[in-house]
């Protein structure tokens, strides 16, 4: 099962992909799953991370399966 | 009663309230307090005339996070109901980008709740501004106002 990699808005622009499948048979960490999926080679500490729609932190793991998203500060209301 | 409504389509804030209420609240006597928050696109952001907006968010996540937030909110300030109501998409200065309402029994609890939800909503929501200015220029907002 592929992780199922989101960006979106500014982030989205600046990586130049909205979304992206990373086969893998073994848990990642959100480090390596921006790595692979964005090219850049660190995280940046205002990026926000989802996994399967809920916030976690940059130490959490990602299953095979699981959908993540990365994306800029939120500005909505 | 807890609701969450993210919708592409410009609304109303005083006729869905008044018709959310008739349908889904009809016997919220216990209520003595009811407290309401409308954001309406400004015309000006950073010193800038602002002609138009466009609201992305996170189909999904924004529905599940919203109501993270209200169902926190009902039972922290023992709510007897609470509203969400949040465009996306296209939106033009002067409408309406989001409605805010709780009900319950005291004005604390109500006008508490009302602003955290807001605060909240606005910190950990997942929506962002793409903001068209009056020469042309589209620019992402990078942060919130700070009140």
């Amino acid at each position: 099962m592929p992780i199922k990699v989101l960006f979106f808005a500014s982030l989205r622009e600046r990586i130049g992909q909205s979304q992206r499948l990373l086969e893998t048979d073994a848990p990642l960490t959100l480090q390596e799953i921006w790595q692979r999926s964005s090219g850049e080679a660190h995280l940046p500490d205002n990026v926000l991370m989802a996994v399967n729609q809920t916030y976690v932190d940059a130490n959490s793991l990602v299953q095979p399966g699981d959908e993540v998203a990365f994306f800029p500060p939120v500005t909505g209301g | 009663m807890q609701y969450v409504d993210v919708r592409e389509t410009p609304f109303e804030p005083w006729q869905y309230l008044a018709a959310w209420q008739a349908q889904q609240l009809p016997e919220n006597a216990h209520s003595g307090a009811t407290a309401v928050f409308v954001g309406t696109m400004r015309d000006f952001n950073e010193g800038d005339d602002v002609m138009g907006m466009y609201l992305e968010h996170y189909p999904g996540m924004t529905e599940r996070q919203l109501a993270t937030l209200v169902a926190e909110a009902a039972q922290r300030w023992s709510l007897d109901a609470a509203l969400v109501v949040h465009r996306v998409g296209e939106i033009l200065p002067a409408q309406p980008i989001v409605l805010v309402a709780v009900w319950s029994a005291h004005r604390a609890a109500a006008f508490e709740a009302c602003r955290h939800l807001m605060e909240t909503l606005k910190h950990t929501a997942p929506f962002w501004k793409r903001e068209t200015l009056s020469n042309g220029t589209v620019r992402w907002v990078d942060r919130n106002t700070p009140g």
